[in-house]
């Protein structure tokens, strides 16, 4: 089993099954449109409020409360992997994902919200950081750092965004029967993103993720509560499940061992801390009051969705429902057990998941390539009103460069896409090492955070152990993806951990470093 | 500034909070109680314990590890 097949959060590709019949095509794309109706009006409310800079178009000005940060992380961390991914490993393996998911999630995420998000907000706030990159590049006194820390990050990003393009293409695709076809719908979802991100910035894209959120929590609940009223109760579904697999209800077992467990969850919520859409969040809260808020609610949050979502899908298992052609079981029970019109709406409502997790990844993704790539390197005496405008160009770019690659949909970058989660895991122990301890040197950044995907690259990119694969002349023979049961994506953070410490401890800083940017002003000695 | 005392208890408190979000004892467990397994519940209450844990961190905790930052 390896960490690819699950993904992550957010990940995927899924295709609802061709659930009904054409007469509810109309109703289905009637949803659909008007949820990208009511996405563009607020895209239009917020560029109103907007001011014409970079700073408030990526980060409505460092403004957002409680509720609005709690739902735009949550809606842009969860969303297409709770509707789908999610209750098809409960289906397929029982429900200790759950657990995974709660620690990944609900515990270590909150804890490295504290740790890396709080320490980042308050350095942001005093110089004005919009991207990680920057932050590092400073502290180091080092563009290439600043640099290296993007083009990593949009090495993995730009994948992962085509992957949600693949995804909502096939998904109208399936939803209509084949009436809108797999090229337009990917498209049509695409140019109404492009619209309403390059208009409105995070402010638009956080309110319609609070929308976003709100529904998908409500849906899964109400999804729930009828599949459970029409099977008589929560103690017969279970007791189905206990007859047909008694396995699932017994912690552990399958592929459920203690290492694979915390590797996913070490794995992915370190993965989810670097993540661009994910990161830049730690820097738009609008008060310490609104950081401590949503800590203390983060893990009751998790709690409420994943129960109901994976339990589901591990019911299903326990009624017989068959696993559909789409390869996803969620809209299987729907169908089974709930009219068509709600089937319709929860599906919806997962396609436009979908979209609150890309826009926010166009949103980034368009930050740090011109914060870390434009300014310093093409164009350092851009006005702000520029640097706003090729942001929002930036997201035009982005976006049709994914759409083009996904009508493709070559192997490779859907492997990349794929394996993601590994990828900016690599960055976070680097990171935190640089965020708390001053000592750490420009060299010793370089050598973690390039030594750490070289070594995630090499073993989750080549072929599996005992095999190879040939590219022109050249050999490539087989790495081990996992090892002793942990994952490349865990055992890879490791590595990036001793080299930059070790080579921080060999090498000494360069005058151009300034720790003293990090390790905050009462400690400042400039 | 918070103490060096309040740094430690912190960091351990999380360190419990992570090392128990899995019930680990319950290994192999298949009891099932109100209509979910024992496991499960745990893990639930675990979660709401956890958002306590947090909300006190925030207003007692808040600041620790931040050196220079928690003047």
């Amino acid at each position: 089993m390896t960490l690819s097949g699950f993904g992550g959060s957010g990940a995927g590709v899924f295709t609802p099954a061709p659930l009904q019949t054409a007469t509810d095509v109309p109703l289905q794309m009637g949803i659909i449109v008007v949820y990208l109706l009511i996405a563009l009006a607020v895209g239009v409310v917020a560029y109103r409020l907007t001011d014409r800079t970079a700073e408030d178009y990526y980060l409505a000005s460092r403004t957002l409360g409680t509720v609005v940060l709690l739902f735009t992380t949550f809606a842009t961390l969860l969303s297409a992997f709770t509707f789908f991914a999610g209750p098809n490993i409960a289906y397929a393996n029982g429900p200790e994902w759950i657990l995974v998911m709660g620690l990944m999630d609900g515990v270590i995420f909150g804890v490295l919200w504290y740790v890396i998000g709080y320490k980042q907000w308050l350095v942001g706030k005093a110089h004005g950081y919009v991207t990680l990159g920057e932050m590092l590049g400073d502290r180091f006194g080092s563009p290439a750092l600043r640099g290296t820390v993007a083009l990593v990050s949009l090495f993995w990003l730009f994948p992962y965004v085509m992957l949600q393009q693949v995804g909502a293409g096939g998904a109208l695709e399936a939803l209509t029967n084949g009436a809108v076809p797999y090229w337009a719908g990917a498209s049509l979802i695409t140019v109404f993103m492009i619209v309403y991100v390059v208009l409105s910035g995070m402010r638009g894209v956080a309110w319609t993720d609070t929308i976003q959120g709100l529904f998908m929590l409500t849906m899964v609940w109400a999804a729930t509560l009828w599949v459970l009223s029409q099977v008589g109760g929560i103690g017969a579904a279970t007791d189905a499940l206990a007859a047909s697999n008694p396995e699932f209800l017994s912690l552990g077992g399958g592929v459920y061992s203690v290492p694979w467990m915390l590797s996913q969850a070490i794995g992915i919520a370190f993965g989810v801390a670097m993540f661009p859409q994910v990161n830049q969040r730690f820097f738009v809260a609008g008060s310490e009051k609104v950081l401590k808020r949503t800590l203390a609610l983060w893990p009751v949050v998790v709690l409420l969705l994943f129960v109901p979502a994976f339990m589901l899908g591990a019911w299903a298992a326990g009624l017989g429902v068959p696993m559909p052609e789409s390869g996803n079981i969620l809209p299987g029970v729907l169908v089974e057990y709930t009219p068509t019109w709600f089937a319709a709406l929860v599906i919806a409502g997962a396609m436009a998941a979908m979209m609150s997790s890309s826009d926010s990844m166009l949103l980034s993704g368009s930050s740090y390539f011109t914060r870390d790539l434009y300014r310093p390197y093409l164009n350092a005496a851009a006005s702000e009103r520029r640097e706003d405008l090729i942001a929002r160009a930036g997201v035009a770019v982005f976006a049709t460069l994914s759409l083009v690659a996904s009508l493709f949909n070559p192997p490779s970058l859907f492997t990349i896409g794929d394996t993601a989660f590994g990828g900016f895991a690599q960055l976070a122990l680097p990171v935190i090492v640089a965020l708390y301890w001053p000592r750490t040197t420009r060299r010793g950044m370089f050598a973690g955070v390039l030594g750490s995907q070289l070594f995630y690259m090499v073993t989750t990119l080549t072929p599996a152990a005992g095999s190879s694969t040939t590219l022109g002349p050249l050999v490539i023979p087989g790495v081990p993806e996992t090892f002793a049961g942990w994952s490349s994506s865990v055992v890879g953070m490791l590595v990036g951990l001793l080299l930059t410490v070790g080579v921080s401890l060999l090498t000494a800083q360069a005058t151009a470093e300034r720790p003293a940017l990090l390790s905050g002003p009462s400690e400042a000695d400039d | 500034m918070p103490s060096r005392t309040e740094s430690i208890v912190w960091g351990v408190v999380f360190v419990v909070l992570m090392a128990f979000a899995v019930p680990w004892f319950l290994w192999g467990s298949s009891n099932v109680v109100a209509g979910l397994p024992v496991w499960l519940w745990w893990h639930i209450g675990w979660m709401v314990v956890a958002s306590l844990a947090f909300a006190v961190f925030a207003r007692r905790g808040w600041g620790v590890w931040m050196g220079g930052w928690s003047a």
